[in-house]
């Protein structure tokens, strides 16, 4: 390929320029690149705090660039493709449809360093990092199946992806574990984002009893419809939403990309960079619980935060079993814990959840 | 499954909500299409709107205000189109559209600083006593200001088209703008406050969804309402009332598709989220035999010596 | 005062001025917008206009223009017919979305067979899925003579849901771990619509805009349809007395339309994007009816509209990444540049005059 060619030897000269310069052009350049606005106040909004991390830790020695805004598909690849033009040494790419256009610009790159968030195709200059949130939805269900006094709990997700799925089941486990009474009602958005249906959602599962609303869409709507009704809890989700607490926001999932940022940025700097498959959680700090406010008594907060000390230590696993499939097979024998391959694809709903995914 | 779940009284309650930003926007773009001005630009005046809104109900803490301020930063950014196609005679479709473009761009520059920041609330009207009445109670008396000045504006265009002097004006400007110029009347400036009054609509219901349903700020968060606003008008025969019509019509379609899913339904869900898109269509085209037809002079430029 | 007074017939020479002045007013007035916001306006301009196009990268930048935009040139020129006759096609977004959908179904299908029989099929798949799509506002309005303009809207939603739908079920990539989205159609090679001459963006997509463009150009200037399709848009009535059959003139616009977005979205998916994903819209449909009014309407005009659209969008992406323009200040000034586009035409159709009114 005559481009693979032009744009190796492009790199290749800019390398030989930045050896050449290497008094001057000490820098390390880390690019971002993102799948929504950094005014989202959600996901992109925390990466970027993430970014924002990463200038602050290294100070004059990285540059950070960023694109937001940018459409999955070959306006993506141009993206990565600019950035490593323009001399980016790591690049982040952090949205899960980015996966197929970094493995193609990470070819023809071979000297830069990419990291894919939420995907799974890895290469030598290619990592994956994603967060187990579902770490933080155990302790949601817990709270939630203390604290129900209706015994349903609303839900509203997105999109049925593996990703959600895993974070109803999650909840689901530990809520029932705490309370054997409680149900789950699920609505579904099928929008990324619109925070006007997510306040429509939110205010037909709390009209249908639910007086805990989980969320796993970004907006602080919910939280709006929860305070309006008054007796109703609910949870920050990607930010920590702490303007609505100490009610109806008791806690909330906050996304930390921050030490990951640094602690790779670090290895490029250092040369000590190698492709790895991150899936960090509590205990490695990409997961945040925020603050579990006094409107929780004070002894299932205790328990709460002890169930989060056991899932940061590594002494607990939210999927152990035994945990069967909603159909009733088996799914996970006692004291088995389900391993990654399964929870990342994750696409079936645990025993005890009423309805159907939809496919 | 189990429908007994879903409360009648209380979604009706939440449609009537749900709708007002729909209601409010194609309200104004009625009017200005009466005037013969198709505006396509909804989606950047509501968006413009939200965030004025926001922030001045932020900055000052006083909602009423944010919502002045709304209707005057939708206004603002109608003038710019009223500019375009008014005085340059340039293509209304594309200026719509290429003002929904810089709207979206302009909120966001605009609301950079507003991002995580809780709105003061708007309290809901205290009907007293009537409130109490059991089902209409907390279908009619219930909710906040805007919602019912929504209702009244429908009504107050009503009237305004059907039996005033200036509702003839506007129509004979918007059906045959030449006959109108020869008549003395002044197109160009009946049909810019037309277009105003549009922005000023369009800004009152993006900050509905901004101060009142959701209620926060982030870029884009009206989501398309501005498009559904613009289809209702047509759905309505330009009609103040079938747009109350339309808006509860399509609301509720949303709300009982979302009551249906938490009741758990077994209908598979992205047909049930299509259905408000398909029973709109279906409603068109049964309403189609109705031969009330656009404005006559809809989206044609005029210019005086032509 | 200054008046207005109608040209007897447009300028020519204005017809080339305007979009040069156009481009002036927004250098200065978007210049003090980056330097409101704390950027260097020269700087930003030049990173927007003439890096892509003439920078130290320009070889990598001058193809991609034709893949952003090949798919806007397509879709557009489809449109501008029914614009021209009055025929309002607002759901291309739609349209193009359902052409993905039924020519990668086809590819899929096919998986893994490699055949020279399955590209051309999912082209063919590709144009019906489209035309089908804007067949339904078609019929309804010849029919019963529903507004147009709203049906092909509604149906964007629609298909939006279906494109969920399928990325989540049917098309699922059964190899992908359960994540949404499709195989990928580039590493299909009897459905990869490739680079027909490498690194030069060249793709099927882009030769049919440019067919598009000289099939719209030949239709409407030497033939009896596009004679039709003119008169029709400006003199309704009289196009009924000349023997044009509104009803049939209804089904080719819409169907035309649909048919060549439905085309740009196989192309697409089959090239450039490679997967069926519930995002794979990112808007072509919507920014296309812009580009077919900045274009005039003309096939010439639209592909050079098609072309300054997507230089904004590559110029704009640099911007925010080598200077730190937010998103929406390239948004703004994208927004800009239409006004200053739209307004200066004035002067191709009318002058300025100075002095009193005269009585006519």
């Amino acid at each position: 390929m005559k481009l693979t060619t032009l744009l190796t030897s492009a790199a290749m000269a800019l390398g030989l320029a930045t050896a050449a310069f290497a008094a001057g052009h000490e820098k390390t350049k880390v690019g971002f690149v993102y799948v929504g606005p950094v005014g989202d106040g959600g996901w992109t909004y925390e990466h970027n705090k993430g970014r924002l991390a990463v200038e602050e830790e290294f100070g004059d020695a990285v540059e950070t660039v960023f694109v937001e805004n940018v459409p999955e598909g070959p306006d993506a690849e141009r993206v990565m493709t600019q950035m490593a033009l323009d001399g980016a040494d790591l690049i982040f790419t952090t949205s899960f449809g980015y996966m197929d256009p970094t493995i193609n610009v990470a070819k023809k790159f071979p000297d830069v360093k990419f990291e894919h968030a939420t995907g799974y195709k890895r290469a030598d200059n290619v990592s994956t990092y994603s967060a187990r949130f579902y770490e933080g939805r155990a302790i949601q269900g817990h709270i939630a199946g203390k604290m129900t006094k209706s015994n349903i709990v609303g839900y509203i997700g997105s999109y049925p992806i593996p990703e959600v799925i895993r974070g109803i089941n999650s909840a689901f486990i530990h809520a029932r574990k705490a309370n054997p009474d409680v149900q789950f009602k699920i609505v579904w958005a099928y929008t990324w984002f619109d925070p006007a249906k997510e306040a429509d959602a939110a205010k037909v599962l709390i009209e249908q009893g639910a007086d805990v609303v989980l969320q796993h869409t970004d907006s602080t709507a919910p939280q709006a419809a929860a305070q309006e009704a008054g007796n109703v809890i609910t949870f920050g989700q990607a930010s920590d939403m702490a303007q609505y607490a100490p009610m109806p926001r008791v806690s909330s999932i906050i996304d930390d990309w921050a030490p990951y940022y640094i602690a790779r940025t670090k290895a490029v700097m250092e040369g000590t960079w190698e492709s790895t498959d991150t899936w960090d959680g509590i205990g490695a700090g990409m997961v945040g619980i925020g603050e579990i406010t006094d409107a929780v008594p004070a002894d299932v907060k205790a328990e709460a935060l002890a169930l989060k000390e056991s899932i940061a230590s590594g002494a607990y696993h939210p999927f152990t079993g035994p945990i069967n499939k909603q159909d009733g097979s088996v799914w996970l024998a006692d004291g088995e814990v389900a391993d990654d391959g399964t929870l990342a694809g994750m696409n079936f709903y645990v025993e005890g959840i009423e309805g159907d995914i939809p496919q | 499954m189990d429908l007994s779940v879903i409360n009648p009284v209380l979604l009706i309650a939440a449609l009537m909500s749900a709708a007002t930003p729909i209601l409010l926007a194609a309200t104004g773009e009625l009017v200005a299409e009466r005037a013969g001005v198709l505006n396509l630009g909804v989606e950047g005046m509501m968006i413009v709107g939200a965030i004025c809104g926001f922030a001045v109900a932020v900055e000052s803490g006083s909602p009423a205000l944010g919502f002045v301020a709304a209707a005057a930063g939708g206004a603002l950014l109608s003038l710019l189109f009223a500019f375009l196609t008014q005085v340059t005679l340039a293509n209304q479709v594309a200026s719509g559209l290429a003002l929904t473009l810089f709207g979206l761009g302009l909120s966001a520059l605009l609301g950079q600083g507003y991002v995580g920041v809780k709105p003061p609330s708007m309290p809901d009207v205290n009907f007293g006593a009537l409130a109490d009445i059991p089902i209409l109670g907390r279908i009619l008396f219930s909710h906040d200001p805007v919602l019912y000045f929504g209702l009244a504006l429908v009504a107050a265009v009503w009237a305004l088209l059907k039996f005033t002097r200036a509702g003839l004006i506007l129509r004979a400007v918007g059906e045959n703008h030449d006959a109108a110029h020869a008549l003395g009347l002044k197109v160009v400036r009946i049909r810019v406050l037309a277009i105003l009054f549009g922005g000023a609509c369009a800004g009152l219901g993006g900050a509905y969804i901004s101060l009142i349903r959701v209620p926060q700020w982030t870029e884009g968060m009206t989501a398309g309402v501005g498009w559904i606003a613009l289809a209702l008008v047509v759905f309505a025969s330009w009609k103040p009332w079938r747009v109350l019509l339309g808006a509860y019509l399509f609301g509720g379609i949303t709300q009982l598709q979302l009551n249906l899913q938490g009741a758990g339904v077994a209908i598979p869900v992205e047909y049930l989220a299509m259905s408000p898109y398909l029973v709109t269509i279906l409603v068109l085209v049964i309403l189609s035999a109705d031969k009330s037809r656009a404005p006559a002079s809809l989206g044609r430029i005029f210019h005086a010596s032509s | 005062m200054i008046r207005l007074e109608k040209r007897p017939e447009p300028s020519r020479g204005f017809a080339w001025a305007a979009p040069i002045l156009a481009v002036i007013a927004t250098f200065f007035f978007g210049g003090l917008l980056f330097a409101f916001l704390g950027k260097d306006p020269v700087q930003s301009i030049v990173t927007i206009f003439w890096q892509p196009l003439f920078g130290e990268f320009a070889f990598y930048y001058r193809p991609q223009l034709l893949i952003k935009g090949a798919p806007l040139v397509l879709i557009a020129i489809g449109l501008s017919l029914g614009f021209k006759a009055g025929i309002w096609n607002i759901g291309a977004e739609g349209q193009y979305i359902m052409g993905a959908l039924f020519g990668a179904g086809v590819g899929l299908a096919f998986y893994p067979a490699q055949s020279a029989m399955v590209f051309p099929l999912m082209v063919l798949a590709g144009a019906f899925g489209g035309w089908v799509w804007a067949m339904i506002p078609a019929v309804l309005k010849v029919k019963f003579g529903t507004n147009e303009i709203l049906v092909s809207l509604m149906l964007v939603y629609v298909a939006e849901q279906f494109l969920a739908s399928m990325s989540l079920g049917l098309m699922k990539n059964p190899e992908g771990f359960g994540f949404p989205g499709s195989r990928n159609l580039q590493q299909y090679a009897s459905a990869h619509n490739a680079e027909i001459v490498a690194d030069t963006g060249m793709h099927w997509g882009v030769v049919a805009a440019i067919i598009a463009v000289i099939f719209a150009y030949v239709l409407l200037a030497r033939h009896r349809l596009g004679f039709a399709i003119r008169v029709t848009g400006d003199a309704p009535r009289a196009a009924r007395f000349s023997g044009v059959n509104p009803s049939r003139l209804i089904l080719f616009c819409l169907g035309t339309s649909g048919m060549l977005a439905g085309l740009a979205g196989l192309f697409e998916v089959s090239g450039p994007s490679g997967v069926v994903s519930i995002d794979f819209n990112v808007g072509y449909g919507f920014t296309a009816i812009i580009v077919a009014f900045l274009g005039r309407l003309h096939p010439v005009g639209i592909l050079l509209a098609g072309l300054l659209m997507a230089l904004t969008y590559i110029g704009g992406d640099i911007a925010q990444s080598q200077m730190g323009l937010p998103a929406a200040a390239i948004q703004v000034f994208q927004g800009m540049l239409l006004f200053f586009l739209l307004a200066f035409d004035l002067f191709t159709n009318f002058r300025l005059r100075l002095g009193r009114v005269e009585v006519a």
